[in-house]
């Protein structure tokens, strides 16, 4: 059974008097080990498919489900549950906590899914070891640069071992050295097994991605 | 949900938040401050006055003869009538409601010198009971007058701490012999320092209290000024002045229902009038400072709600990262509960400190010194207690809603 279905999936926007169709029957499949890339011209809809695979948004019609569940039945907390454990974000803008340093960045999902501090302290270190930071556990977001940052966050993805890890143009503000160090951890942890979907704008970086599903005005199409 | 995971978090946040953490506190402690001194001070203030008011005496009544307002048995309308002696004993001995019972005689414009010093006064001839009455209460090596005094008609004063300032200075004045109407007696006693704010014939500080026997025979007088009389449970003292009433009736054949007959002054109830003026102040000061309070509380809101918007992204970010609603809500609420806490402990800490540095402004003899009451420490806390809740749920409510795709978006 495939890890992700999405069928005769629907997103409409309603704000005001202007409706946007963002999604329109869209029905993909995502196996488990599988590294996508969600490609397509600005506004397609890319993010907002994003966000439905991540629970954090609701499709308007169709189902979502996830691991055998079906998302759009679920209670928030249950929700939220399914955030913390089977899914990992890595967003364009980082989004780290500004004030936390990044061992507590790194830490946060852990204490949302309840983690003891003993196995949190050495799940926190392995995972930054992992992306190469170890040594910038106690610094704060501004005193890293924008790669390290990324790298923070996708040590935060990790945290709970996810299913999943979707990530939202995450090179997008980076310089291309920065972006290439990402994709090469991206591409090592489908090596080790995991699922990522990640959308992106950079046609180089596409072509190195085993499959690539194409977005226009909120259609799966063949082309762009 | 695990209390520890939720506290180093907890921390976290605050401590990032610093500056409005801090103006919040302040805020709350600001509030608790306003209506802790101001009921502190308010009841500093009634109890220095309720000492001085009892200056004089508490809970006694003094009756003066007066008028015959309506006629009686052929006794027209407007006779006097005067108080004598023997109606002290007589009261006492009719009367069991009665504690203590003392004539009362002054003599203006006395002469009482020691050596070379004069200083003109008042004198007053009283029993022993008197002093205990009129809290006349005795410096150490002092006493007041005794019944043995009366009995043998001695030739002993008790004086205010004034007038022996006056007569002696710094020299002992127990034991010595002052003149009084170029009268030899011996002083037997000297008042303590006391705070009086009421009298019905001027401060007892300067005045010279000589045995009521003495008195009489010194100064010819026919009447009573007055009589002094305790009740012997305070709040009975409205019976107890009817029966005075009932019996100088009979032996004065007026009508014991002619309110003009006697004039009373009962200052029990001086000490209700004191307790509800106190009460309605108390009344208005609480009101003043609940608001203050609620003001304060407003404004810790204002700063929650703001937080809210300030830290939508972060709740997003939180909410992204698997937090319940729940956690985000209990984080928010705790916050500012704990801000009121620190606010509030801070404020009664201020509170604290400011009366305790409060005599060095010496005004105790006005306002008296201010003192917190467990009373309005629990209030505080309560109130402290709900605000805090209400100023935090709503706007924590608020923010365990948000749709954390709309939260990220900023
Ligand atoms: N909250 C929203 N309200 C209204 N329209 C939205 C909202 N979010 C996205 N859209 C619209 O939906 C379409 C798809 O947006 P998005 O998924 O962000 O595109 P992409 O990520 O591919 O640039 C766009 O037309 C965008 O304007
Ligand atoms: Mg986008």
């Amino acid at each position: 059974m495939p890890l992700i279905q999405m069928q005769e999936l629907n997103k409409k926007y309603n704000s005001g008097k202007v409706s946007v169709e963002a999604l329109k029957d869209i029905n993909v499949d995502v196996e488990e080990n599988e590294f996508i890339a969600i490609v397509g011209p600005s506004g397609s809809g890319k993010s907002t498919l994003m966000n439905i695979m991540g629970c954090l948004d609701a499709p308007s019609s169709g189902d979502y489900i996830l691991d055998g569940a079906k998302v759009s039945d679920l209670k928030p907390n249950r929700l939220a549950d399914i955030r913390n454990r089977k899914i990992g974000f890595v967003f364009q803008n980082f989004n780290l906590l500004p004030y936390a340093s990044a061992y507590e960045n790194v830490e946060l999902p852990l204490i949302f899914g309840g983690i003891g501090p003993k196995r949190r302290k050495s799940r926190v270190m392995e995972l930054l070891d992992r992306v190469g930071l170890a040594d910038r556990a106690e610094h704060k977001p501004t005193e890293l640069s924008g790669g390290e940052m990324q790298r923070v966050a996708i040590a935060r993805a990790l945290a709970n071992n996810p299913a999943i890890i979707l990530a939202d143009e995450p090179t997008g503000n980076l310089d291309s050295v920065a972006g290439g160090s990402i994709m090469e951890i991206f591409h090592e942890l489908h090596r080790d097994g995991a699922t990522l979907i990640v959308i992106t704008h950079d046609r180089q970086i596409a072509n190195n991605i085993p499959r690539v599903i194409k977005l226009k005005d909120g259609l799966v199409v063949d082309s762009l | 949900m695990k209390i520890f995971l939720f506290f180093s978090q907890f921390y976290r946040d605050l401590k990032g938040q610093k500056l409005r953490t801090a103006l919040t506190t302040f805020g709350i402690l600001w509030g608790t401050a306003s209506i802790v001194l101001l009921l502190g001070f308010s009841n500093g203030m009634k109890s220095s006055q309720k000492k001085a008011q009892h200056g004089m005496g508490e809970a006694i009544v003094i009756i003066w003869g007066g008028t015959m307002s309506m006629p009686y048995e052929g006794n027209p309308k407007g006779r006097r009538i005067h108080l004598h002696a023997e109606d002290v004993e007589l009261l006492k001995s009719q009367i069991p409601e009665i504690k203590y019972a003392s004539p009362e005689n002054t003599n203006w414009s006395t002469t009482v010198s020691y050596r070379n010093e004069v200083y003109v006064g008042q004198v007053t001839g009283s029993n022993a009971e008197f002093g205990v009455m009129r809290n006349l209460i005795p410096q150490r090596g002092g006493r007041y007058i005794s019944p043995k005094d009366l009995e043998e008609k001695r030739r002993v004063a008790f004086i205010g701490f004034e007038l022996k300032e006056e007569l002696f200075g710094e020299e002992d004045a127990v034991g010595k012999t002052i003149l009084i109407n170029q009268v030899p007696f011996t002083v037997i006693g000297v008042m303590i320092d006391k705070d009086q704010n009421s009298s019905y014939s001027g401060r007892d500080k300067t005045k010279t209290f000589i045995p009521y026997s003495t008195f009489r025979s010194m100064f010819s007088r026919r009447y009573l000024n007055n009589i002094v009389v305790k009740p012997v449970v305070a709040s009975e003292s409205e019976y107890m002045r009817t029966r005075i009433n009932q019996v100088l009736a009979r032996k004065y054949k007026y009508n014991p229902e002619d309110d003009e007959a006697l004039w009373e002054w009962d200052t029990t109830q001086n000490d209700e009038f004191f307790d509800q003026l106190f009460l309605g102040m108390n009344v208005f000061l609480g009101i003043v400072g609940f608001f203050t309070l609620i003001v304060g509380g407003i404004g810790v809101s204002n700063i929650m709600n703001a937080v809210v918007e300030e830290r939508t992204k972060e709740i997003g970010i939180k909410m992204a990262l698997g937090a319940r609603a729940s956690f985000i809500l209990t984080q928010l609420l705790a916050e500012t509960l704990l801000i009121t806490f620190i606010g509030g402990v801070l404020g009664i800490i201020f509170s604290g400190v400011i009366m305790k540095a409060f005599p060095v402004f010496e005004l105790e003899e006005y306002v008296g010194t201010p003192a917190i009451s467990t009373d309005i420490a629990i209030f505080a806390a309560l109130l402290l207690g709900i605000i805090g809740f209400i100023s935090g749920f709503f706007p924590a409510r608020r923010a365990s809603k948000l749709n954390p795709v709309e939260a990220l978006r900023l």
